[in-house]
């Protein structure tokens, strides 16, 4: 559990190769990023494309007008590769059918004082946070262009104009490609990036339409090299262990036993939790460490479970003392005064990631170089993890790209198993090994999605008006363990993401007034961490499947009682009110069919969801339909955005239908597939989604609809059985 | 040494016979588009057609493969992705990661060559792969868009 987090100390050390402090994104949503960076806007200074003429450092153009797009983000499969294309070649003005992109490595960002700006790609920031300086740097290229052209026929440059990639002068009636003028263009002075008046979305041609993706071609027919296909010459492969009591310790092991098995190249021993067995193919390495005498020692944790874990969170939801707070008026008095109260307590387990793509690292360690092949969500964090657990200045480390089989938040800040695979390298220098984990492995030591409970009480008036609500989290930070600074004064408020006062990124939508939202901070020995929508996932099931259960008891129907409660949130009120018209809330179903919905926010974005259920006589359920919609104020491709949103859905069923971590004797039982279920394609509900972007704002798309898709389900539940859900997965629960 | 007839040439590998083939293929003959995701049969991404029917190839033993044995991997499906499924996958932007898709491709092509023109319910018998990514609409879009029947339209 050493060095899980890779943060900016190595960095520091290595403060000439940046002008600027900057601080390594731990890619966790959320999380308040601080980053001072060069302004991306200028010319790399250490590299020069080979084929092609770099304009400035987001564009090069070869002669035959191919534009290479940089790209500094990691593509997992969420779409921002081509939309910050998009992005740079709407400002640009270039062809979109010449247009190809290069991915920047974190060595290459550094040698550049930080040209590309931030690298991590989490909390659904890939495009927001670099939306301004790409369309910049498309913008300055273009102009560089046409300042080029004019000089070249000698005329005022606002005579020319430009149109997918060809400059014309109507006058003279000329015409010139941008891989003519590109080598002079290189050579001028970029004008000033800030002062650059940039498109209004409302005029976007490429930007803000349903464009395929850029990355689908090698992904058809088995070409494409993610992390774990890598081959390299003179390659070793590894397969580890990590005692599976989380905090445990390696006592152990019997090499002779596993003496004489093919392939077998050494038995080694990473740090002081885990062993490894190298072999020269990664089948070999594991069959023989499945052969392995090894013997744990398994340390106190080893007395825990998902009871005592229970129990412990039991004691956080009446605790005196808690750990972030907001509130207004006295809840707790308002609703002791009410006519009518309601209480109830909720729970969420533990999550796995489960990306396809296992955890897997390649190293390659010599005197005075060390190199990775990792997929990660965040470069520069594996960059500083490389150099950190080599010892090799990060001057002398690189990271290689490849694109992530499925992130969701694992690899990010979280680099342990880049530091696992540094440590095994340094057993064979000079020679690439490397490490793969088994499913099993990959379940047994993932950082998983924080376990919680909540209580809520509400009180109501007469006319059955909310007048108070009293909302106590208890559960697992995540801050607690990945980002200390996270906690101010004791207080966590990251763990009530969703549930914030302040407008912009993650605030509740109701006004009630008297209200209390706390959280107690309960920490089990199960290591925590980002999870695709992070904390709105559990924060949306608790206050809206609590606010059905209060707009039941008020006699109330489910959205006009939320919508008396959002006369002040204008923009969650009208994504709610695009769900429920698109799914035509209040309609006659057919029989058997209930609706449930819900609305949240988080990443900057606004999310609703109306589910249509069946529950049979026999307590099966089946979803039939989910209607979702999000305002992320811009799209800048509505294809992408509804691709991501249909894959919300699948996620976020997923976990309420099976998703569940169960700890036994310290360590975690569901270790692949036949127990961890993943929804399959049978059980995808037809999914319409509604985008209603209000132009005004930057919000996220990769995270944010997940959220409602619990709760709007179990919403159905509860009114196809007249009982509520309070517990998750599904599984678990009789529904009738 | 085992003989494998593996995209159609006949290669010989020297590894255990207990090797699973998803490993001879990504070890021993160096074709990576099969992926390894579970190892137990359950998520599918290691699916490749053997004698035309789609099997997981995690558990094959390298021993029970015979020389006859037709296998046929993503890399051997089609020449330039010519496949209808590819052709389609790509029509309909199916992949996000992609990691599954090699797995998605090979069943719904196996599923194509027995029933031309599936309904929903084929589609949901016979695609039982697993994509974290939840990229099943536009999979099951894409068979429909393969089989000839047209897509549904997804705005786009």
């Amino acid at each position: 559990m050493n060095n899980i987090v890779s943060d900016n100390k190595v960095l520091e050390k290595n403060m000439s190769l940046s002008r600027r402090t900057f601080v390594i994104g731990s890619a966790m949503a959320g999380g308040g990023l601080a980053l001072g960076m060069n302004v991306p806007f200028g010319v790399e200074e250490a590299h020069a494309e080979a084929a092609a003429t770099e304009v400035n450092v987001w564009v090069a153009i070869k002669p035959d007008d191919t534009c290479v797009i940089r790209i500094a983000r990691s593509e997992m499969g969420q779409g921002t590769l081509t939309g910050l294309a998009q992005l740079v070649a709407e400002e640009l003005e270039c062809d979109w059918s010449k247009v190809t992109t290069e991915g920047i490595t974190p060595a290459r960002n550094l040698a550049s004082k930080r040209a590309w700006g931030e690298m991590g790609t989490g909390g659904s920031r890939g495009i927001r946070t670099s939306q301004d300086y790409v369309r910049r740097g498309g913008a300055v290229a273009r102009m560089m262009l046409l300042q080029a052209a004019a000089d070249q026929w000698n005329v005022p440059v606002g005579e020319l104009t430009v149109s997918n990639g060809v400059i014309t002068h109507a006058s003279s009636n000329r015409t010139i490609r941008y891989g003519e003028v590109a080598a002079a263009a290189a050579k001028l002075t970029p004008p000033d990036a800030k002062s650059i008046k940039l498109r209004d979305p409302k005029d976007w041609k490429i930007a803000g339409k349903p464009l395929k993706r850029l990355d689908t071609a090698d992904k058809l027919d088995g070409s494409k090299i993610f992390a774990i296909d890598l081959k390299l010459p003179g390659m070793l492969c590894a397969a580890v262990k990590d005692c599976p009591v989380f905090g445990g310790k390696l006592a152990s092991y019997d090499e002779s036993k596993i003496a004489g098995m093919p392939g077998v190249k050494k038995v080694v021993k990473v740090k002081d939790s885990a062993v490894a067995v190298v072999a020269d193919t990664w089948w070999r390495a594991k069959k023989a460490l499945d052969a392995l005498p090894i013997v744990w020692d398994e340390g106190p944790n080893a007395s825990q479970s998902s009871a005592t874990i229970a129990d412990m969170l039991k004691d956080g939801l009446n605790a005196t003392t808690t750990n972030g707070d907001r509130r207004n008026g006295d809840a707790l008095k308002a609703i002791s005064e009410a006519l009518k109260k309601i209480e109830a307590v909720y729970s969420t387990p533990f999550l796995a990631h489960a990306t396809m793509e296992v955890m897997n690292c390649t190293v390659k360690l010599s005197a005075d170089r060390a190199d990775a092949w990792v997929p990660t969500q965040n470069l520069e964090a594996s960059l500083a993890a490389l150099s950190e657990a080599s010892g090799i200045p990060l001057g002398n480390c690189e990271i290689h790209r490849h694109d992530l089989g499925g992130g969701f938040g694992r690899r990010g800040g979280t680099q342990d198993y880049v530091h696992q695979a540094v440590e095994i390298a340094k057993a064979f220098p000079d020679t690439p090994v490397k490490m793969i984990w088994t499913r099993e492995e990959d379940q047994a030591h993932d950082f998983y999605r924080p376990i919680s409970q909540c209580k809520l009480s509400a009180g109501l008036d007469a006319e059955g008006n909310l007048v108070g609500l009293h909302v106590r989290v208890s559960g697992q930070s995540i801050n607690a363990l990945l980002n200390q600074k996270g906690i101010v004064d004791g207080r966590d408020m990251r763990q009530l993401q969703g549930l914030y006062d302040t407008p912009g990124d993650a605030q509740l939508g109701y006004d009630v007034p008297n209200l209390l939202i706390e959280y107690a901070m309960r920490n089990s020995h199960v290591p925590v961490g980002p999870w695709r929508g992070v904390n709105t996932n559990q924060n949306a099931v608790y206050m809206e499947c609590f606010m059905e259960e209060v707009a039941k008891a008020a006699g109330k129907d489910s959205l006009e009682f939320r919508r008396a409660l959002m006369k002040n949130h204008p923009k969650h009120l009208a994504v709610l009110n695009a769900a429920a018209e698109k799914a035509e809330w209040g309609k006659p179903l057919p029989p058997g069919i209930h609706r449930g919905l819900a609305q949240f926010m988080g990443y900057g974005s606004y999310s609703a969801a109306v589910a249509e259920v069946s529950v049979s006589p026999q307590g099966k359920l089946k979803v039939h339909r989910i209607v979702v919609a999000v305002n992320s104020g811009h799209t800048v491709n509505p294809g992408q955005i509804e691709a991501q949103v249909q894959g919300s859905v699948a996620y976020g069923l997923t976990a309420t239908l099976y998703g569940e971590m169960p700890v036994d004797k310290g360590r975690m039982t569901s270790l692949n597939f036949d127990s961890y279920e993943i929804m399959r394609l049978a059980e995808m509900p037809k999914v319409e989604v509604a985008l209603v972007p209000t132009y005004d704002f930057w919000g996220g798309i990769g995270e944010p609809t997940i959220c409602v898709m619990a709760p709007s389900v179990l919403n159905a539940i509860y009114a196809a059985t007249g009982k509520p859900v309070r517990s998750l997965p599904l599984k678990n629960v009789k529904l009738v | 040494m085992a003989k494998l007839n593996i995209n159609g040439t006949v290669r010989e590998v020297s590894a255990e016979a207990d090797t699973p083939l998803l490993w001879v293929i990504r070890e021993h003959v160096g074709l990576t588009g099969t992926k390894y995701g579970c190892g137990v049969a359950q998520c599918g991404a290691c699916s490749v057609h053997v004698n035309g029917e789609v099997q997981r190839s995690c558990q094959i033993p390298l021993g029970d493969v015979k020389e006859t044995d037709v296998i046929v991997t993503i890399e051997g499906l089609s020449v330039g992705a010519s496949h209808p499924v590819q052709k389609a996958w790509a029509a309909v932007d199916v992949p996000q990661c992609g990691y599954c898709q090699s797995g998605q491709i090979m069943a719904a092509a196996a599923l194509l060559k027995k029933n031309p023109k599936p309904t929903d319910k084929d589609i949901d018998e016979a695609m039982t792969n697993i994509c974290r990514c939840g990229t099943y609409q536009r999979i099951r879009e894409a068979v429909h868009a393969a089989a000839g029947v047209g897509t549904t339209g997804r705005g786009g």
